[in-house]
């Protein structure tokens, strides 16, 4: 890929996110401070409690307080556990997850900037028609797409391999539409006519020079599409029944449907749940951490017009 | 150079322009017609259709939508995610505006903090979110039962009957509101500064601004997420299905259109009439966006 980090070169208003508003300085509200940290308890509660039930086991669980340390911190024995339980199957789940959502947000994200730069920068018959007829299809409910797909993979024997997830998540109609917008915007068509008169070929151009302009959207759509591939939980729970090719939604599910059945007496599979669960988050929390500049100048572009 | 030659210059320009532009859009709508279009026609063509022990399938016209007009499980399943919309979307979206405007607004401290804060949910997979909750709200050592059992009086069934819906509505709004507010966000940041000028040389206050000024200049970010939440909530499956495995009795196989349907397709193979639910779901998505689509657009120009 050439979407190095170097390119944010974009005709944007600078989302210097956080600063505020040139000209405009207000005096700082301590009432609105305080109302926000209330909110900010809320959304972080539930993963704290899944740190601190990280940290216990099963037996811990149900004798000690939710929110706060008790008893042993088996943090790590914890992780050990879910690594190691039956065959270090977890590790796979993890390493599918990994590889589906990967193959996925990456060949959507291809598809969405050479698709959105085409309805952008083409004149030809039926752009805005077929644009549109993508747009809509963002309302077919996903049941009405997983049922067909899942017995048209099933004649073809692709039921039950990775392209069963991947290739329904190569489609992101709002993807295309994002790069589309994004496109209009950051691509100057001087640049494209100057690239032309140098002798470029239409597709030299869109690798050597679009492609760069176009990395924050790009980075975007890419992070987006592999939120949503990395949670599905709909389309692997219907085309895989083989567990080895489970991804961690499936599986983590799988094993607290067995730990409910068992109740408190299957031991440590509960505690296999909680811990596996806050493994499986800490990648994608990560990556939105830290490509932040990105995907928000991203969005700010695809929000607004329309 | 005669008119004709260049007009013939830029006809053939045209026709390159319009070939290279079909090459770039061709990959995406090939994988579209594959993956959207044909498993759509597919379902449209199995809907028609009737399987039976005797006889096999034979063509049914639309029986099987006649049918899911009248099955009172799916009529069930459609007011109880409507109810839902009603009851979450509104505070959702509510609030999700209420933060980006607070964020935008520049006197907040932390307000770094409380983006990411609020906005790192989304990033949580829907299964472990409602598992979280799930244990939350538990019984067992769900530490809001564990509180009320300290202070003597009985957990609240956050699990039962009558709270159920609240608390699928609690996880989705758990889930959504920070994406909701970013996107809210991203869009009052663009507003151009010209506009904020005119309000100040009114004298406008910030409530007033926000008011007057910044929620019609981001209309169309509203109507965006306002749409998706329809389609998220007429659509809801991961949550219900991951808590009926908590709550079986509260939560049956059709609690929603979209649980119903795959229970019919995937547990009692009444895949034609499946089809035909999934389909009828579609067009009440479909209609409800539009509905609010022509509501907006007439609000804008009148």
């Amino acid at each position: 890929m050439t979407t190095t980090a170097s390119a944010p070169a974009v005709r944007r208003p600078a989302t210097t996110v956080g600063s505020t508003r040139p000209g405009v300085r207000r005096r700082r509200s301590n009432v609105l401070t305080l109302g926000m940290l209330a909110f900010l308890v809320y959304f972080l509660l539930p993963l704290f409690w899944l740190l601190v039930a990280s940290t216990k086991t099963t037996s811990d669980l149900f004798n000690s307080f939710g929110l706060w340390l008790s008893g042993d911190f088996s943090l790590f024995s914890n992780i050990r556990d879910t690594l190691s339980y039956d065959g270090g199957v977890y590790g796979r789940w993890l390493l599918n997850t990994a590889v589906y959502a990967v193959a996925s947000a990456g060949g959507a994200a291809l598809l969405a900037a050479l698709g959105g730069y085409g309805f952008a920068k083409y004149r030809f018959r039926g752009n805005g028609a077929l644009f549109n007829t993508v747009l809509g299809a963002v309302m077919v409910p996903t049941t009405a797409l997983a049922i067909p797909t899942y017995l048209l993979f099933s004649k073809v024997g692709m039921v039950n391999t990775p392209w069963a997830i991947i290739l329904p998540s190569l489609v992101s109609p709002f993807g295309l539409y994002l790069m589309r917008v994004y496109a209009e915007g950051a691509v100057p068509d001087s640049l494209i006519e100057a690239a032309r008169i140098d002798g470029a070929g239409e597709f030299r151009i869109f690798w050597q020079v679009v492609l760069r302009l176009l990395a924050p959207g790009l980075v975007t759509v890419l992070l987006f599409t592999l939120v949503a591939t990395w949670n599905n939980y709909f389309l692997p729970l219907i085309m895989l029944n083989d567990p080895s090719l489970y991804p961690v939604t499936v599986g983590l599910a799988n094993w607290s449907s067995q730990a409910q059945a068992g109740g408190g007496s299957t031991g440590a599979l509960l505690s296999l749940v909680v811990t596996g669960s806050l493994l499986s988050v800490i990648p994608l929390i990560a990556a939105f951490l830290m490509l932040q500049r990105y995907w928000q100048s991203g969005l700010a572009t695809g929000g607004v017009k329309q | 150079m005669t008119t004709n030659t260049t007009a013939r210059r830029a006809r053939r320009a045209g026709a390159r322009q319009a070939a290279s532009g079909y090459m770039f859009v061709a990959p995406f709508m090939m994988v579209f017609v594959a993956m959207l279009v044909l498993p759509l026609l597919y379902a449209a063509y199995l809907s028609l259709f009737k399987e039976q022990l005797v006889g096999g399938t034979t063509f049914a016209g639309l029986d099987n939508y006649r049918r899911a007009l009248t099955d009172d499980q799916l009529v069930e399943g459609v007011v109880r995610v409507a109810t839902f919309f009603v009851l979450q979307v509104p505070v959702m979206l509510g609030l999700a505006l209420f933060f980006a405007l607070a964020l935008d607004s520049g006197v907040l401290r932390l307000s770094r903090l409380f983006r990411l804060g609020f906005f790192v949910p989304y990033a949580v997979p829907s299964v472990v979110a409602t598992l979280m909750w799930g244990y939350l709200y538990g019984p067992d050592f769900g530490p809001f039962a564990q509180l009320a059992d300290k202070l003597g009086f009985g957990a609240p069934k956050f699990l039962g009957d009558g709270l159920m819906l609240g608390s699928l509505a609690n996880v989705v709004t758990w889930e959504f509101t920070g994406y909701n507010m970013i996107i809210l966000y991203a869009a009052l940041r663009a507003i151009p500064a010209e506009l904020y000028e005119a309000a100040a040389v009114d004298g406008a206050g910030a409530w007033r601004t926000a008011w007057s000024v910044k929620i019609p200049a981001i209309r169309s970010a509203l109507m965006l997420t306002l749409i998706f939440s329809v389609i998220g909530s007429f659509q809801l499956f991961n949550e219900p299905n991951l808590l009926q495995r908590l709550a079986p009795n509260v939560i049956d196989s059709s609690y929603t259109p979209n649980l119903y349907a795959y229970s019919l397709a995937f547990t009692s193979q009444e895949l034609n009439y499946a089809a035909a639910v999934s389909f009828l779901l579609g067009l009440v998505i479909v209609v409800v966006s539009y509905a609010f689509l022509l509501v907006g657009n007439r609000r804008r120009t009148s």
